[in-house]
């Protein structure tokens, strides 16, 4: 299980190539990599996060995705600062003997992170800057997940 | 003493990323009245509790939390990451 918070950019092939390589122990490797996307008229976006959180957040999202589901590994990398239309923001990769597994484990760690590690995007473009909202979709996406 | 960070457009209302605040406030919530009466600027970015979260010590808490023992405290709107 690894985290990686960074303001560099990462090479999202491979990173994948590097994390199903020699693997012996899975069957199945999800990957999901997340785009600075342009609705239109985009120029760049801003990512802050809290220095310190944000690692201790992503580490016990990804300790909470490695207890639930039987996962061999599991990845996250998330950037911060400056990032333009079409940049690679950020992954997560996992790695189980079989497929359901890690589909549901990588659907589990963007859910949470989404939602419970402080990051914050502000847009800029030609009408100024914003701060993205956050969506009642993605506090409504953790429900599916509680184990009550 | 206790370290008080802000995030986001908090940040920008209130206009500095961290200050040291001298409290004996109890819980979070009294820590933010007083810093609400202190100036406009904080009146203005804490008027709408339901937009702010709060992380005491890098973990999430809620308002009515208490601030005993607490060395930092963290102030910012619902996360956007992914």
């Amino acid at each position: 299980m690894r985290v990686r918070v960074q303001a560099e950019p990462f090479d999202f092939g491979a990173e994948c190539g590097a994390f199903a390589a020699g693997r012996r122990d899975a069957g199945a490797v999800v990957t999901f990599a997340g785009i600075v996307r342009d609705d239109g008229g985009l120029a760049r976006m801003e990512l802050e996060h809290y220095p310190g959180m944000t690692e201790k957040a992503l580490e016990r999202i990804a300790a909470e995705a490695m207890r639930r589901w039987s996962l061999v590994d599991c990845l996250v990398i998330h950037r911060h600062g400056p990032l333009m239309p079409g940049e690679t923001i950020m992954m997560v990769a996992t790695a189980a003997p079989h497929r359901a597994d890690a589909f549901a484990a990588a659907e589990f760690l963007m859910d949470y992170l989404k939602s419970r590690a402080p990051f914050w995007k502000k847009e800029f473009g030609a009408d100024g800057a914003a701060w993205v909202a956050a969506k009642d979709a993605d506090e409504q996406a953790l429900d599916r997940w509680s184990e009550d | 003493m206790i370290d008080v960070l802000y995030f986001a457009w908090l940040r920008e209302r209130i206009g500095l990323p961290k200050e040291r605040v001298q409290t004996s406030a109890a819980t979070v919530a009294d820590l933010v009245e007083e810093l609400k009466a202190r100036e406009e600027r904080y009146a203005v970015a804490f008027a709408d509790l339901a937009a702010v979260r709060v992380a005491l010590d890098q973990e999430l808490a809620e308002f009515d939390a208490p601030l005993a023992g607490v060395r930092e405290v963290a102030f910012f709107p619902p996360m956007t990451g992914g």
